[in-house]
């Protein structure tokens, strides 16, 4: 028992940072909507309070979160500062084209993450504690750019036309973003948690390849284009529907590529258990745990997530569930995990069967995010309207 | 509860009972759940059954309708797996909600030292206190960590305290199950389920007939009630309607409303860009309940909501655009005068061509097409080709040909040119027919070029001068048959060519000519052919050419007729109709609901996240501190348990430890 205990390394912070960063969230917030108060709704309202609750709550045991957000917010609006009302400065100007005009934010963000994984695995190899805290400062920094990215993108739809204006997470582009961005917090949270670095090369893998993958979109198919909102998507629900996906997808990917390092440990053990893998990875039994943690999280947002999408779906298409091939394959996702779930609570299986299904987890919701896209029409793909 | 479940002496309902609250069971159902579910998108639900015909053929066709594959989520076998699942999670729930309930207020105060000892936390120390302080500082410590407590005595003067927190916890198990219980009946009263229980009783028939809504027979009408629907109509504007089409099999039923929708106006915004922005309806609601007609604007995401029923702007199309029409003729049998008429968008009539009747069906209407260019290699160019407007032309066999003629000239390496496009079945892909503009940029040119090719005696004419200056090149004696045979051959080549192109007659060379001449005689039968059709075209064009460019003008316009000529024949249409003018006239799309389940169901969704979430993060901790008197010393056993996150519960557990050890020392001072 006592041999785990310093595997746990979640000291809440003192008080007074505690309160004085819920204080700094309380005034931004306040000042947002003092400010602007004739032109919110009540759900702009209302939204605009609930993420200030969230950050509060975020960033009151965890101070890397706390220095993300206030330099995310720092940059984000220098860089909003910078454009004023042209967006024809973001070529000119040096800090916008080269590091905060949304595009460039993106490939600081996707060459971090690459380079982040690179770090974590050499640490993991070498065994070098340092290498491996490289990887970290790497992920905050490429999570970083990205959500600035992300601001800015927001802003910048705004300055094509008023009209265009819309929350960046509308299209598969601005999702993929959205997924590593999410992925990688999810792990960094775990991961000061636990104080386990060594699984960080494993996380950041598949956030490598959704970056690859956008790279290949924003090359191929000129998708990082910023366009108008079809008609379909111009709800407020779409902005939290979206989100809370993707936080469910991004826990799916994380647990499944903990399942990995998992059987990677399990078979190196088998053979060489004084190995390097068998020795560096974490214990099995906190592999096992994290995986259910991961998945629970999951679960949980991802049940949110489709609740939206049926009140939405009510709104939009005149029903609440229509067995459109994305609603159904969100379904899909949704009982595989309750089996996950209850097979683990009830049944007590663990070990390498459960790190196998969450692996073939995260391919049944690699296809409900993309597959159902490319395969499969519906009503998601709005075809007629 | 597992004793009992291996005893043979259960009645046959018992062992059902715990069969269907097994724990395997509910994992099967939620898997073969997510895989039938898998179904249902690879096989495009709900298609026309012709559809499903044409791709599996005839026997596939009957063997995956009756496996009900065509409309899954509404299969007696899915239905059977779903209710087996709710089935299931109420058994589950009726099982183990009492001890739930139980174990949620339950501060087990009959816990024996020796089970506390056996915990696996479980800590004890001495302390200096006296015992009644300790009960004290104990309870007051795991108050202020909210904690509910308990204090009981036990023998000897010991007390032990019980204490609780997340007891809530369990009430997550019973949301959670309950809402799947509570969302699947509300579900079921807003599916087609009694409608489909209706039909298999014969009560009501699906039409599956084109007919108009006042012919549709009683028994596939349903009358307004308090059923769940979803059905859609198409209102065009400045019209309404009383009914809803509810899509069922392979055709419909009629669902009458309470109250009349009139469209008065459907519009489609765009962006600066071109792209759609929004799809916006004004309605008009007429109920003799109502003091005055509701007005009420609606779009994509805004629906209108009255009565429990919900009217969604779901599609739009057209609403029998009237479009003025002129019929070029192309065929010969379709005479020399361009005609004009009005028709509308699916209005239908007969055409006579020659003896024969045809049906002009016209189909489609569109103000605008910014499309790419069919023509052109990179289909990112997009390029405005005006209004367009489709028709089918059917022959009396019933087959027919579609046509869609845009009507904003297209240019082509810089000329201009009308097209229209032609397909033999809405599986293929447009051919498209180029008609040059003359330098007017009108159609008159090519049609006046055009009659003159139909026309028999100009075409002796020129045969005939030709015939005369080809054998004077000779060497001018003049041979009867040669003359006649030249000039027949003259004249039949062009013929030929305006009854199927050059294609015709190079069959025609390869069919008739013997071989050892094709060489030198098909070259010469073509160039024979191009120089009529020259002559043919100087003849009649009106405007001699003064400069030079103006001659190779007519010369490139010569070639472009030829070329559209040559393929009239697989054109199929005996003529060209050019719109002259339209009034363009919108339907809506509606979609109309009622869902009296959707309350439920959300009720369900809630319950379900809470649920969520308290069983994820809120953890049951118990703590039972035993505090002992032995020999004058004060000893305290500390054990706990929780019922999730064992590793955080850990570290909280050797927390609370310190803590009270610390308390401990500290009042001992
Ligand atoms: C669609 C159907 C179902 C869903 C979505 C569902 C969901 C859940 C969830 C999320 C948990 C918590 C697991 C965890 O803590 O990690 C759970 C636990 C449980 N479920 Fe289900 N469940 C369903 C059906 C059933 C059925 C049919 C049964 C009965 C056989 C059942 C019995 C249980 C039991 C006994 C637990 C453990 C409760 C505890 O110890 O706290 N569930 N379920």
């Amino acid at each position: 028992m006592t041999n785990n205990i310093g595997i746990l390394n979640n000291e809440p912070s003192r008080p007074i940072e505690q309160w004085l960063w819920r204080g700094l969230i309380f005034i931004a917030a306040a000042l947002l909507i003092v400010r602007y108060f004739d032109v919110l709704d009540s759900y702009e309202l209302s939204i605009t309070v609930f993420t200030a609750a969230c950050l509060a709550f975020l960033g009151q045991n965890w101070p890397g979160f706390r220095r993300h957000i206030i330099i995310v917010s720092a940059l984000s609006f220098f860089a909003i500062q910078l454009y004023g009302d042209d967006l024809g400065i973001g070529k000119t100007n040096f800090f916008l084209s080269f590091i905060l005009a949304s595009q460039s934010a993106f490939m600081w963000m996707s060459a971090l993450f690459v380079m982040a994984t690179f770090a974590y695995f050499s640490g993991l190899l070498l065994r070098s504690p340092f290498t491996e805290k490289v990887g970290t400062v790497l992920t905050w920094s490429a999570t970083t750019m990205g959500v600035v990215g992300l601001m800015v993108r927001w802003r910048e739809s705004y300055l094509i036309s008023p009209d265009v204006g819309h929350i960046p997470v509308s299209n598969l582009y601005e999702v993929f973003i959205l997924f590593a961005v999410i992925t990688a917090l999810l792990y960094l949270f775990y991961e000061r948690r636990y104080q386990t670095r060594s699984l960080g090369g494993f996380v950041l893998l598949v956030i490598s390849a959704s970056v690859a993958f956008q790279l290949w979109y924003t090359f191929e198919k000129q998708a990082h284009e910023i366009q108008p909102l079809v008609p379909a998507l111009q709800s407020y629900w779409m902005k939290i529907h979206v989100p809370a996906n993707f936080v469910g997808y991004g826990a799916f990917a994380m647990a499944a590529m903990i399942g990995v390092a998992y059987l990677f440990k399990s078979w190196r053990q088998e053979i060489n258990p004084k190995g390097l893998l068998a020795t560096s990875l974490p214990d099995l039994s906190i592999m096992d745990d994290l995986m259910y943690k991961a998945i629970a999280l999951g679960f949980a947002f991802f049940t949110v997530a489709t609740v939206l999408g049926a009140l939405w779906a009510a709104e939009a298409w005149g029903g609440y569930w229509s067995w459109d091939p994305k609603e159904t394959w969100a379904l899909i996702v949704w009982l595989n995990y309750a089996a996950w779930l209850h097979m683990r609570m009830t049944k007590g299986w663990n070990g390498k069967p459960m790190a196998w299904w969450a692996i073939i987890g995260l391919f049944v919701t690699l296809f409900a995010f993309i597959g159902v896209n490319m395969f499969l029409s519906g009503l998601h793909s709005y075809g007629t309207l | 509860m597992s004793e009992k479940s291996n005893s043979p002496r259960h009645s046959l309902s018992q062992r059902l009972f715990l069969f269907l609250g097994s724990m395997d069971l509910a994992i099967t159902l939620l898997l073969a759940l997510a895989v039938a579910s898998i179904i249902g998108t690879v096989l495009q639900q709900n298609q026309p059954y012709t559809d499903y015909v044409i791709k599996f053929g005839p026997f596939w066709f009957e063997v995956f309708e009756a496996a009900g594959l065509y409309d899954v989520y509404s299969a007696l076998w899915f239905l059977a797996i779903l209710c087996l699942l709710v089935l299931s999670t109420s058994v589950c729930v009726i099982r183990n909600t009492p001890s739930m309930l139980k174990d949620m207020f339950n501060l087990r105060t009959q816990v024996q030292e020796k089970s506390l000892r056996a915990m696996h936390h479980s800590q004890q120390w001495d302390t200096e206190n006296n015992l009644k302080d300790s009960v004290a500082y104990v309870e007051a410590t795991l108050d202020a960590q909210g904690f509910r407590v308990k204090q009981t005595p036990k023998d000897g003067g010991a007390v032990l305290i019980s204490a609780m927190r997340g007891g809530m916890n369990r009430l997550g198990y019973i949301f959670t199950h309950l809402a799947i219980i509570i969302i699947c009946l509300g579900g079921l009263l807003d599916s087609n389920l009694f409608l489909k229980f209706a039909e298999w009783q014969g009560k009501i028939s699906i039409e599956t007939r084109d007919i108009p809504t006042s012919e549709i027979p009683n028994e596939s009408r349903l009358a307004v009630g308090y059923q769940a629907f979803r059905g859609s109509i198409n209102i065009p504007e400045g019209r309404s309607a009383q009914v809803a089409f509810l899509a069922m099999k392979d055709g419909y039923l009629l669902q009458e409303l309470p109250f009349r929708v009139e469209v008065k106006d459907f519009r489609i915004e765009h962006y600066a860009t071109g792209q759609p922005k929004s799809f916006e309806s004004d309605l008009v609601v007429y109920d003799d309940d109502l003091e005055k007609p509701l007005e009420q604007m609606i779009a994509v995401n805004h629906p209108l909501l009255y009565k429990g029923y919900a009217i969604y702007q779901a599609s739009f199309s057209d609403g029998g655009t009237g479009l003025n029409l002129e019929a070029w003729p192309l065929d010969k049998q379709a005479g020399n005068e361009t005609v004009s008429f009005d028709t509308r968008v699916f209005d239908s009539r007969k055409m006579h061509w020659g003896d024969e009747t045809v049906q002009l069906e016209m189909t489609a209407f569109r103000p605008f097409n910014i499309n790419p260019d069919p023509t052109d290699d990179d289909p990112e160019r997009l390029r405005n080709f005006g209004p367009s407007f489709g028709f089918k032309i059917r022959s009396n066999t019933g087959e027919a040909k579609e046509y869609l003629n845009y009507m904003l000239p297209v240019p082509r390496n810089g000329r201009d040119f009308y097209l229209s496009g032609v397909r033999n079945s809405p599986a293929e892909e447009f051919g498209y027919l180029y008609l040059p503009l003359d330098a007017d940029g009108e159609l008159v040119g090519f049609q006046r070029f055009l009659s003159t090719l139909h026309d028999s005696e100009k075409i002796e004419q020129v045969a005939q001068t030709m015939m005369l200056e080809t054998l004077e090149s000779l060497d001018g004696k003049r041979d009867e048959t040669l003359e006649q045979s030249l000039k027949q051959t003259l004249n039949s080549l062009v013929k030929m060519f305006m009854r199927g192109g050059f294609v015709e007659v190079s069959d025609f060379i390869e069919t008739n000519i013997p071989e050892t001449e094709k060489e030198t005689l098909g070259p010469a039968y073509l160039s024979m052919l191009r120089e009529m059709l020259a002559r043919l075209y100087f003849m009649q064009a009106s405007d001699v050419p003064s400069t030079e460019q103006e001659a190779d003008a007519q010369l490139v316009f010569l070639q472009d007729a030829v070329d559209a000529i040559g393929s009239l024949s697989r054109y199929g249409s005996p003529v060209y109709l050019e719109l002259t003018d339209y009034d363009h006239v919108e339907a809506s799309g509606l979609q109309i609901a009622r869902s009296p389940g959707k309350p439920i169901v959300y009720l369900g969704c809630a319950l379900l996240i809470v649920g969520v979430f308290v069983l994820f993060y809120l953890p049951q901790r118990r703590l039972w501190i035993r505090v002992n008197e032995i020999n004058g010393r004060v000893n305290l056993l500390l054990a706990g348990m929780s019922n999730r996150n064992p590793r955080e519960f850990d570290q909280y557990f050797e927390k609370i430890t310190q803590h009270l050890k610390l308390a401990s020392g500290n009042s001992s001072k």
